[in-house]
């Protein structure tokens, strides 16, 4: 038996591949939720009435101080005692999606807050509403300065994919700790995610990087 | 158009603006000079709802500006009147707060679309009409960044133009500006005053503009009015003693 086969190696590849389009899915989804999600975290937290803003806060500190792995297991197991029954694929985006909203809300409260007091002031003398305010004004001077900590974040999120193996999700890893029990082989399938993530995150960075590029240019004139 | 009913104005202990009478009339320009810490930005930033008034009334156009009538008693203004009030209502900042990412035109086409609800074409009409009227019709497409202040300071200008108020204030609009660049923008204040039926309230330290420009001016100290009148009154036979000193020393710097 050698240490690296690759005749098998090929082998699983393809399984290997159409569980990194479920991985993929998991993160941009995920990602998508916490984007959203995080920032109405922030703008309820900041600019909320304080019925809101309190337990707002203290929602946002519990989920940040406790485990995604924990969360993910009370979404799938611990709901359905409640009558919410939610099928893994799911429930796994949903809590990478909340966990991440969290840290996103922190990074979107110091974008917000960096957008100075003139800006404010300029939309109530040009008589706008509230919400004229945040979307044309607030928010698209308080994204392009995040984009990279964003950026950061959705990395992270990929990189903790991984944890939705523990509720049986088909994504790479467990995709590659089924191959690996099938075959007794496990240095093949392990090394390949490994790699897969690699170049993956590699992918993502660079992405992230033309992103903030094109934002500082279209967006900030700078 | 703009009076003043005993407004109080305190952060804490430090009493900013102490029962201050002032009425305004339609089309009336005036100028608030004084030195600094005496009020006069407070005036036109509690005019503007910037900052909350802690007593007295403001009225505008005859109606109570943050508060308003209920079964015959002055309440709070709901956001409803507050709107309404505020639409009668434009201020040009010192330090321009123009919108960074939006274009000169799309400065002054951002409210009139989202808050008058004019269509593009209207909103783009009338932002080009008045870039041109301050002297930037060539400069449509430029970015604030891309603009000097005094460019900036004038796209300003437009900007509160196109909400179309009655009344416009001036906080030191030329304060933060090269001192070359300063007579752009009071030309540009200068025809508005001519070509505009504009009440017009302005915090200024260019004496020489207050001088040519204003019906009345007003000299600020310690948050009251310690001396008005017309501009030939005060700057050439002012009776305060604290008058003369303030002008004395403005005098001497320049």
């Amino acid at each position: 038996m050698t240490f690296w086969d690759w005749k098998f190696t090929f082998e699983i590849l393809p399984l290997l591949a159409s569980a990194a389009l479920v991985t993929l899915e998991a993160t941009l989804i995920g990602f998508v939720i916490a984007a959203v999600l995080g920032l109405a975290f922030a703008i309820g937290r900041m600019f909320g009435p304080t019925w809101l803003a309190i337990p707002l806060a203290g929602l946002i500190e519990f989920i940040r101080s406790t485990p995604l792995l924990i969360q993910i297991f009370f979404i799938y197991f611990v709901f359905p005692e409640f009558g919410v029954t939610i099928e893994a694929m799911t429930a796994g985006v949903l809590a990478l999606g909340l966990h991440y909203a969290t840290y996103c809300s922190e990074v979107y409260r110091a974008g917000l807050a960096n957008v100075p007091r003139g800006q404010w002031e300029a939309s109530i003398a040009l008589n706008m509403t509230g919400f004229h305010t945040f979307r044309d004004v607030i928010i698209p001077q308080a994204i392009p300065p995040v984009v990279p900590a964003l950026g950061n974040y959705l990395v992270a999120l990929f990189k903790d994919t991984p944890l939705l193996s523990a509720i049986a999700v088909l994504e790479l890893m467990q995709t590659a700790k089924i191959i690996g029990s099938d075959n007794f082989r496990y240095t093949e399938p392990i090394t390949l995610v490994g790699v897969i993530f690699l170049l993956f995150s590699l992918v993502a960075a660079a992405l992230v990087r033309m992103v903030e590029a094109w934002v500082r240019r279209r967006v900030l004139h700078a | 158009m703009v009076r003043f009913d005993g407004v109080t104005k305190s952060y804490g202990s430090l009493v900013v603006l102490d029962k201050l009478d002032l009425d305004i009339a339609r089309g009336e320009k005036v100028a608030i000079i004084g030195p600094s810490g005496s009020g006069k930005t407070t005036v036109l930033r509690m005019l503007m709802t910037l900052e909350r008034i802690n007593g007295g009334v403001i009225f505008v156009d005859g109606e109570p500006l943050t508060s308003m009538e209920r079964g015959g008693k002055l309440v709070p203004a709901d956001a409803r009147h507050l709107r309404r009030m505020r639409g009668k209502i434009g201020m040009v900042f010192q330090h321009f707060n123009l919108f960074p990412h939006m274009s000169a035109l799309r400065n002054c086409m951002e409210a009139p679309c989202t808050v008058l609800g004019l269509s593009r074409a209207e909103a783009e009409t009338r932002g080009r009409e008045l870039l041109s009227m301050v002297g930037l019709g060539d400069k449509l497409d430029h970015y604030p960044s891309q603009l000097s202040g005094g460019q900036q300071q004038r796209v300003a200008i437009a900007r509160a133009l196109a909400m179309r108020p009655k009344v416009m204030l001036f906080d030191e609009v030329t304060s933060a500006l090269d001192p070359e660049l300063v007579g752009e923008v009071l030309s540009v204040i200068r025809k508005l005053g001519a070509e505009f039926d504009l009440t017009m309230l302005m915090v200024t330290h260019q004496m020489g503009f207050a001088k040519e420009f204003a019906d009345r001016v007003c000299f600020f100290h310690g948050g009251r009015i310690c001396e008005e009148g017309p501009p030939e009154k005060i700057f050439g036979a002012p009776e305060n003693e604290r008058t003369r000193q303030f002008l004395r020393a403005v005098l001497e710097a320049t």
